[in-house]
């Protein structure tokens, strides 16, 4: 290590970062959080999500339940695991189109191969390393020959609903005893409160996402990536390592996603989980990660999704509106919040 | 400053050759930098100094001679292999991630860890004994892009000297900072210094290197002219190795310019900038230019040059001062008014702003002239045959296929492609950046034909040149800048390479930016144009030469 010098006389101010100081009033604390690229559009997120619920628990009786935001979860946790692997690679700055069709993959595989008898224990794992190796190979495309993420990912994402359809032209149902058990569970937590295993995975997945990005030079790298590749590489980071790994994660997140989907609708279609691949995306920029990488967290990215969960809840209980008014409403929403990081992170400098 | 603390150099190149397709970017380069100095690398542009910073560095493989670091030789296979070894580079850019914490910027790659987890704590406190070593407060937790660039780029020192950095390398550290973060950056470069650290600064601002080292190698055309102690080197002298004299096979030309008689009356001025200016680019300034009148800009590269000629060109927005075109106000906002005005820029940056390599030369030459006349009026292929073909005889241009792709020309070649797309528009004023940089003697001498004929026929030209002879050769007029002022509006009637050499060196009015606004006063503020002048401070202060005296109109 340089020896450093010795203390100094008089420490140079630099100007400070703009970030929160303990003397600055709290309107501009709240003003450096919300016009912060880091935190300010999840703080958007969050509040939103409170006010929603808020809304909710006013217009219409019983919503303001435990269980419905418990159902929030029970309803969403593919979705969730979707969310994550795709918080991995809009981080980087890539976009995966795949996920949807390999959500409707994996459960094409799980029900064909469980209808010939196999065992789910070995159904699982095949499928996990069968996307992780898709996932693998687009990576690989991405790097190796430089093909825009949009593209190989729109590849994949045609070869995996090709592949449905190569297995089946129908909907195969499971009767397999384990994925009944697992799609019928609940687990108690007091009260009349209940979730599903799925919910656990999820969150499990969630809790490992949040360490690798946090505590990991894996996933630091993958901040650093987006923040700025060049400068990355002349780092001495392993830029290329971990570019493809964020969609080897990605794969193996919607293989995980589609074996929890099938344990939601105990079938395999063909034609399931089309346009899943954007509700990821929404979750993951509605719950504050720019599309352009570099900022973001994987809690976020869950808050998006109870945020999309909770807009479909308001809409179940309106009972009189389409459910495609979700639709409509994630897209103002989502275009408010693109607008919305523009004008807060412009405001900034 | 000038002792040594260790006489052993920690660094020693010799004989270092590279050579790029065509080129012979370095050739038999000696270097050597000592413990404890701060060493700058000079030289105008091509001279080599990047391709030599990347040999040290290990970004380029060197075709023949040594490395030998702390006595030992050594060869690099990439910058990360260097940094290992205690050769850390700063770039001028700086290269780190606005998007992640001070701390994690310093410390990123090395990051301190428990049972596989980053331990954020020691991380922090890592860095912050590093920032306090470099006398920064600064919150290692805050977000780097918060911060300043002249803060960011000691963020990035600081990762640099993490790295047990016996040379640190610093290239171009200073060229967006303030005189302020200058100051800093010196502070923290001196502390370096004294605790051994072999410092290489490479900048463009004279006054800089003059203040901060105390050893200097000067190249030029992937050459070594020398190595020199700063103090025993005087600026004039050191302006004069860098930019080297050529003696070229054109003499012919010699002369010739200075006798031809512009007319000078106000009715033939074609451009008149007044106090045109744009913050962190170029202080306001006048240049009037009549038509059929050359005129050279002279100056360092980074003297603002080339950003008074942006600003005529319509590339970069003036914001202050005013433009007058053919007599009228005119504001330029984009090239193609410019163009709609007649007024072509062709910029230094041959291959990225300049000519389209993937399109034929007959692509390249109708260019601009369809870009003018609109996409929905293309023009016939006849007449682009035509075009095409004409100036391909009237410059020379080889190979003589109008189909050949344009990435496959050579330098001069593509440069005169790049002329003939101007030329096709009819300019009456034409900015030429650097036209003749790196390009073969023989086009060369072409190039500069062409400017003296396309002048005597009325064309306005606004010549620039790291080369003075060639300045001097075509100008009727030379506006010498420095340091982003200009500081001098001479006629080219007594100027000799000498006495320019001694308005673009001498600094001593640099921290004055008065100077330059007591030249632009003696100017009549109703557009006509300056009297020759030479900048007061210029002649103030140099009794080597006697320059200056101007012309009278």
């Amino acid at each position: 290590m340089t020896k450093l010098l010795e203390a100094p006389e008089r420490p140079i101010r630099t100007g400070g970062p703009v970030g929160p100081r303990p003397r600055a009033g709290l309107a501009r604390s709240i003003r450096n959080l919300l016009t912060s690229p880091k935190y300010g559009p999840v703080t958007v997120t969050a509040v939103l999500f409170v006010a929603i619920f808020i809304i909710g628990g006013v217009r219409y009786r019983g919503f303001f339940s435990g269980q419905v935001f418990l159902n929030l979860l029970v309803d969403n946790s593919y979705l969730i695991v979707l969310a994550v692997g795709m918080t991995f690679v809009i981080l980087t700055g890539g976009i995966d189109l795949s996920v949807g069709a390999v959500v409707a993959l994996s459960g094409m595989i799980a029900a064909s191969l469980l209808q010939t008898g196999w065992s789910p224990a070995a159904v699982i794992p095949l499928i996990l390393v069968l996307t992780s190796v898709l996932g693998l190979l687009v990576g690989l495309m991405i790097h190796v020959f430089k093909v825009q993420p949009f593209i190989a990912t729109l590849a994949a994402m045609f070869l995996a609903r090709g592949l449905c359809y190569v297995i089946s032209q129908n909907s195969i149902s499971i009767t397999d005893p384990t994925f009944v058990q697992l799609a019928v569970a609940r687990i108690p937590l007091g009260g009349n409160l209940s979730i599903t295993p799925s919910v656990i995975i999820a969150l499990v997945v969630v809790a490992i996402a949040v360490w690798v990005l946090q505590a990991t030079r894996f996933g630091r790298t993958v901040y650093a990536i987006g923040g700025g590749e060049q400068s990355g590489l002349l780092m001495g980071l392993p830029v290329a390592r971990t570019k493809v790994l964020v969609y080897v994660i990605s794969g193996f997140c919607s293989g995980l996603a589609g074996v929890l989907f099938t344990f939601y609708t105990l079938s395999g279609y063909p034609l399931t989980a089309i346009g899943t691949e954007l509700d990821a995306i929404a979750a993951v920029v509605i719950g504050g990660t720019l599309l352009t990488g570099g900022y973001g967290f994987v809690l976020g990215s869950v808050l998006g999704v109870l945020v999309l969960g909770v807009i479909q809840t308001i809409i179940t209980f309106e009972g009189t509106l389409s459910s495609w008014w979700t639709k409509i409403f994630i897209g103002a929403l989502l275009l408010v919040f693109i607008i919305l990081q523009k004008v807060l992170t412009a405001r900034r400098r | 400053m000038t002792h040594h603390p260790d006489p052993a150099p920690v660094i020693e190149m010799r004989g270092i050759s590279i050579t790029f397709p065509g080129v012979k970017a370095l050739d038999g380069v000696d270097f050597r930098m000592f413990p404890g100095e701060v060493h700058s690398l000079m030289g105008e542009n091509g001279a080599g100094k990047s391709t030599l910073i990347k040999a040290l560095t290990g970004v380029y493989g060197i075709d023949a001679g040594t490395i030998t670091l702390a006595g030992e030789q050594v060869s690099f296979s990439g910058p990360a292999q260097a940094q290992a070894s205690g050769i850390s580079t700063v770039y001028q850019e700086v290269n780190l991630l606005p998007n992640l914490s001070v701390a994690e910027n310093i410390m990123l790659g090395r990051e301190p860890r428990r049972f596989g987890s980053i331990d954020w704590r020691a991380m922090r406190r890592r860095s912050a004994e590093l920032l306090a070593g470099l006398n920064l407060d600064l919150d290692p937790a805050s977000l780097l892009g918060d911060h300043s660039l002249a803060v960011q780029q000691l963020v990035a020192i600081a990762r640099a000297i993490d790295v047990q950095a016996k040379v640190l390398i610093l290239d171009e550290p200073t060229s967006s900072l303030d005189a302020d973060e200058v100051a800093e950056l010196f502070r923290v470069i001196r502390s370096l210094k004294e605790q051994g650290v072999a410092i290489l600064f490479v900048s463009h601002f004279l006054d800089q290197v003059y203040e901060i080292c105390d050893r200097l190698t000067v190249l030029r055309n992937g050459k070594l002219v020398g190595e020199y102690l700063v103090e025993e080197l005087l600026r004039i002298d050191l302006v004069q190795k860098m930019i080297g004299k050529e003696l070229t096979a054109l003499d012919d030309l010699e002369q010739r310019a200075r006798s031809v008689v512009v007319d000078e009356s106000d009715a033939a001025l074609f451009v008149n900038a007044a106090k045109l200016g744009r913050r962190g680019a170029i202080h306001p300034a006048d240049l009037p230019i009549a038509a059929g009148e050359v005129v050279g800009l002279a100056g360092l590269l980074g003297s603002g040059r080339t950003e008074f000629a942006r600003l005529l060109g319509g590339i970069d927005r003036a914001d202050t001062g005013e433009l007058s075109i053919g007599g009228k106000p005119t504001k330029l906002r984009t090239p193609r008014q410019a163009i709609s005005h007649r007024i072509a820029f062709s910029s230094e940056n041959r291959r990225d702003e300049g000519v389209v390599g993937d399109l034929t030369v007959r692509d390249n030459v109708v260019l601009a002239l369809q870009a003018d006349r609109g996409w929905f009026r293309p023009i016939p292929k006849k007449r682009q045959d035509d075009l095409a073909q004409s100036y391909i005889q009237a410059l020379n241009i080889r190979p003589g296929n109008p189909d050949a792709l344009v990435r496959n020309l050579s330098g001069g070649n593509q440069q005169k492609v790049l002329l003939a797309r101007w030329l096709a528009i009819a300019p009456r004023l034409l900015i030429l950046d650097e036209p003749t940089r790196g390009i073969d003697i023989g086009a060369k001498a072409e190039i500069q034909k062409l400017v003296f004929n396309l002048a005597e026929n009325g064309m306005s030209v606004l010549f620039i040149s790291a080369e003075l002879e060639e300045v001097l050769r075509l100008s009727h007029r030379i506006v010498v800048l420095r340091d982003r002022h200009v500081v001098a509006d001479l006629e080219n009637d007594r100027l000799t390479v000498d006495s320019l050499l001694a308005l673009i060196a001498d600094g001593s009015g640099d921290d004055d930016p008065d100077g330059t606004d007591a030249a632009d006063a003696a100017g009549t503020p109703d557009g006509e144009p300056v009297a020759a002048l030479a900048a007061p401070e210029a002649s103030a202060s140099d009794s080597t030469t006697t320059h200056s005296t101007g012309g009278s109109r």
